[in-house]
């Protein structure tokens, strides 16, 4: 190899696909091997090819590996909700399933095959007075719309498929495309459960669309970029030298954070906001009519968004990959993100497990009357904090004290308000 | 939408003329006096009608509910049951009055001990037959168990239908499983029991089962303190609840609710109180009343009715008198009462249960009525959901608290 080639060679010269290794934004820190580790994997197997090739090469083996990867974690995700749920509720959940054709249990973690089996060769049933290619389009492109939202997400310290200035603008742009999927699932089965389904879905996903977006506007105005990366630098450094910059560590981003995460919650349909696949209202809501493969499919675009957006949050409010103290740095950055993302996903599973569902009224009136005033004002909290970046010393106390209030006073107020219509009761005695 | 699927689906048009009025209007201003459709036609469309059942996962069994739905409003329901007749009323009129009493164990497969209660009871009163002191108390201690058995069961089903994902339910069936042990221990099968004859009972409680009852009930509370921190100050179940599914007094009493249900609605009556059958007298307990008569009271009610009943228990079990279970004169083969009628009732942990019978003074009785509890608190369905969303119905059917082999018999 010649000099020049191996110049070629060199991670990140030409491509855009990763972010390039020669960055101003690399620090000492991960310059370590296991840091670079992925990218010294692509070039191993890419680095020979010529240029117009390798790029493709790059493109497509990015593709695989988030596929894959995902598709691992939601095989991996079903079987550890179901564990999850299972220890909540005094029970071990499945344990039975292992390695096919040996005695080994491997507590539970063939499940997903055995699950992945089961729907792969049950049978696909569509209603004869279904609107058979919606029917069949939904469940694709509601995978197709989770999917697409991967492309912008930092995984790590130059780990990002697709560097777009405006990835979070194209990240939420192709999550809403989810909401039509669903309506197209409960229309096309032609099933009044389904249908009541579609209407609910359409309410709460457009309902809770708004706070969605609404709740990181902060985070773009104090980052000043709707690139992903640029929000994940944004976090970088540190404060008195071990905490990290994290928005979440300030009030408006932790009120930010908060709406963002309930807000997910409702926007991929998980408890408490599962309206639409209601199991105890309507059977299974959008998901009635559709068996064996299909059904798979919609499961894992469940996961799949909910990933999506658990990621999303650890990239606006938790600091992407970063480490939350600096002698962690030593950990590659994609395994924080993996904790990060694995700590927001047990999240969900623990809400699943302890609370009881919202009615439709109450939803939208949360979202409406709630979250979205509620992520208005956090705008404005936010705005203060930013002006204010300057003080110091006692103004620092009041600084902090002043944005407190800004986040907590509103919630008080307006919770009171929601809430005003219930409370304990006590009981007289004959 | 006038060419709906949902209409079509259906055969029928779903809308029910006689409730909307014609929303058909002449209008002057259009040309030829043509009809036009209002502003409000517009905007609410056609009424859907939702057949929720006989198979759905929350209506407890084969009830169907035919709910007709203004977006997601009931303004009609029907409910339909008779999925699980058996002809328990006449079969019993033609078995011998020991050959129906493992039949009524049926009826509500909850409740068993309960059931054999009332009819027990029932026949006593027919044949005038005394039962031991020690049996009196032994069903008392039984039918309390059941009670818990069941109100445990029914917080359980009723967290479930507001989607609570199971955690809840699973809470309650590890306790109820406890129950089940002691029934089965006891008479030999944990839910179709058969425990009770006519002036005694089956099988004595042993001290070691004594003991282990004992235990359960002291138990209990913190089983009951856990459940209520889990779930009972939970915001979002008391949006869910409160103010749901009323019940005024009036209809409480005028359709003939019995049971946590009427006394959820505040009206105190209580046949423990009441009648004071069995040994119930020498027990001090609190009957909890409810001031809204919705489905947040008729939970609560019955998680306070629990703590009552264990209250119950631990004066039962420290009152408990040796002697016989079985009254030495009590005829079992070639029994047959004079002639005559009796009505048995207890209150069950759903609500007045109670057994007719008409004796001809032979060995089978002449006929055979049993008060289900659930069947008749299940008639007030409709006036409850009215007005509210179908989610909400499903919440009301679970806080009636039906066991469809008692509603349909």
């Amino acid at each position: 190899m010649t000099l020049v080639q191996l110049s070629r060679v060199t991670p990140g010269v030409s491509d855009w696909f990763f972010q390039s290794l020669s960055s101003p934004f690399i620090a000492a820190a991960g310059d370590s091997r296991l840091e670079r580790l992925p990218i010294i994997a692509r070039d191993l197997l890419t680095s020979r090819l010529p240029e117009p090739w390798r790029w493709w090469l790059n493109s497509l083996l990015a593709i695989l590996v988030v596929l894959f990867g995902f598709a691992i974690l939601f095989a991996l995700l079903t079987l550890v909700e179901r564990k999850v749920l299972g220890r909540v509720q005094n029970r071990p959940g499945p344990n039975r399933t292992g390695l096919p054709f040996t005695k080994l249990r491997l507590f539970g973690l063939g499940q997903p095959l055995a699950d992945g089996i089961k729907m792969l060769t049950k049978e696909d049933i569509v209603p004869r007075s279904a609107d058979k290619l919606l029917h069949f389009l939904a469940p694709v492109a509601l995978l197709a719309f989770s999917i697409l939202t991967f492309a912008v997400l930092p995984f790590g310290r130059n780990l990002v498929p697709v560097e777009l200035d405006a990835g979070i603008l194209y990240f939420f742009a192709a999550g809403a495309g989810t909401e039509l999927a669903v309506f197209m699932a409960g229309w096309a089965s032609r099933n009044k459960y389904s249908l009541l389904a579609a209407m609910r879905a359409l309410a709460q996903l457009i309902s809770y669309e708004l706070p969605l977006l609404l709740s990181f506007v902060p985070v773009i105005m104090m980052a000043g970029t709707l690139s992903t990366t640029g929000v994940v630098e944004a976090q970088a450094g540190w404060k008195f030298g071990f905490i990290p910059h994290w928005h979440v560590l300030t009030p408006w981003g932790f009120a930010a954070f908060v709406i963002f995460m309930v807000s997910a919650l409702a926007e991929s349909n998980r408890s408490p906001f599962d309206l639409p696949e209601a199991e105890s209202e309507l059977i299974a809501g959008h998901l009635t009519e559709y068996s064996g493969f299909k059904y798979a499919l919609f499961f894992m675009a469940e996961y799949f968004g909910m990933c999506a957006l658990s990621a999303m949050a650890v990239t606006l409010f938790l600091g992407g990959w970063r480490a939350p103290l600096p002698f962690l740095e030593i950990v590659p950055s994609y395994v924080w993100f993996a904790l990060k993302l694995f700590a927001l996903l047990f999240g969900f599973i623990w809400i699943r497990a302890t609370f009881p569902r919202l009615r439709i009224d109450q939803l939208t009136r949360f979202a409406w009357k709630f979250l979205v005033p509620m992520a208005l004002i956090n705008l404005g909290t936010a705005a203060f904090w930013s002006l204010t970046c300057n003080w110091s010393g006692p103004l620092q106390l009041a600084r902090w004290a002043i944005a407190l209030a800004l986040v907590a006073g509103p919630f008080v107020v307006m919770g009171r308000k929601l809430s005003r219509d219930y409370a304990p009761r006590t009981y007289r005695y004959a | 939408m006038t060419n709906s699927p949902i209409v079509a689906l259906h055969g029928t048009p779903a809308v029910a003329g006689g409730n909307a009025p014609s929303e058909i209007c002449h209008s002057p201003l259009a040309p030829g006096g043509a009809h036009v459709r209002s502003v409000r036609d517009e905007f609410h469309g056609d009424l859907l009608e939702v057949s929720m059942g006989p198979h759905h996962p929350s209506t407890h069994g084969v009830f169907r509910m035919i709910a007709t739905l203004d977006g997601e409003t009931i303004v009609k329901l029907k409910p339909v049951f008779g999925y699980l007749h058996r002809n328990h009323e006449k079969i019993g009129e033609n078995t011998t009055y020991l050959g129906s009493m493992p039949y009524t164990d049926r009826l509500d497969y909850l409740c068993s001990m309960t059931n054999n209660w009332a009819y027990a009871l029932a026949v006593e009163k027919l044949a005038g037959q005394p039962v031991p002191e020690r049996t009196e108390y032994l069903r008392v201690i039984l039918a309390e168990l059941t009670r818990l058995l069941n109100h445990t069961c029914l917080a359980g089903f009723l967290l479930q239908d507001t989607g609570a994902s199971g955690t809840p339910l699973m809470y309650a069936f590890r306790e109820r499983e406890k129950i089940l042990d002691l029934f089965e221990a006891l008479s030999g099968s944990r839910m179709m029991c058969n425990y009770q004859r006519f002036g005694g009972c089956r099988v004595d409680a042993s001290p070691e089962w004594l003991e282990a009852a004992k235990r359960l009930a002291d138990g209990y509370n913190e089983f009951l303190d856990e459940y209520e921190a889990l779930i009972t100050g939970n915001e979002i179940l008391m949006a869910r609840t409160q103010g749901v599914g009323v019940m005024p007094r009036q209809l409480a009493v005028s359709a003939g609710i019995t049971g946590p249900m009427l006394r959820a609605a505040g009206v105190d009556y209580d046949i423990r109180k009441v009648d004071g059958y069995g040994v119930y007298p020498r027990f001090n307990f609190r009957v909890p009343l409810g001031d809204h008569g919705d489905t947040y009271d008729r939970y609560m009610i019955r998680v306070l009715e629990m703590r009552e009943s264990i209250e119950i228990l631990r004066q039962a079990f420290a009152q408990l008198p040796s002697g016989p279970i079985m009254d030495p004169k009590a005829k079992i083969r070639g029994f047959k009462p004079k002639p005559g009628e009796a009505y048995g009732r207890i209150e069950g942990p759903k609500g007045e249960i109670g057994f007719y019978l008409i004796s001809d003074g032979g060995a089978n009785p002449y006929r055979y009525r049993v008060r289900p509890p659930s069947f008749i608190n299940l008639t007030v369905l409709e006036d409850m959901c009215l007005g509210h969303s179908i989610a909400d119905a499903v919440i009301i059917l679970g806080s009636i608290d039906i066991v469809l082999g008692e509603v349909d018999r």
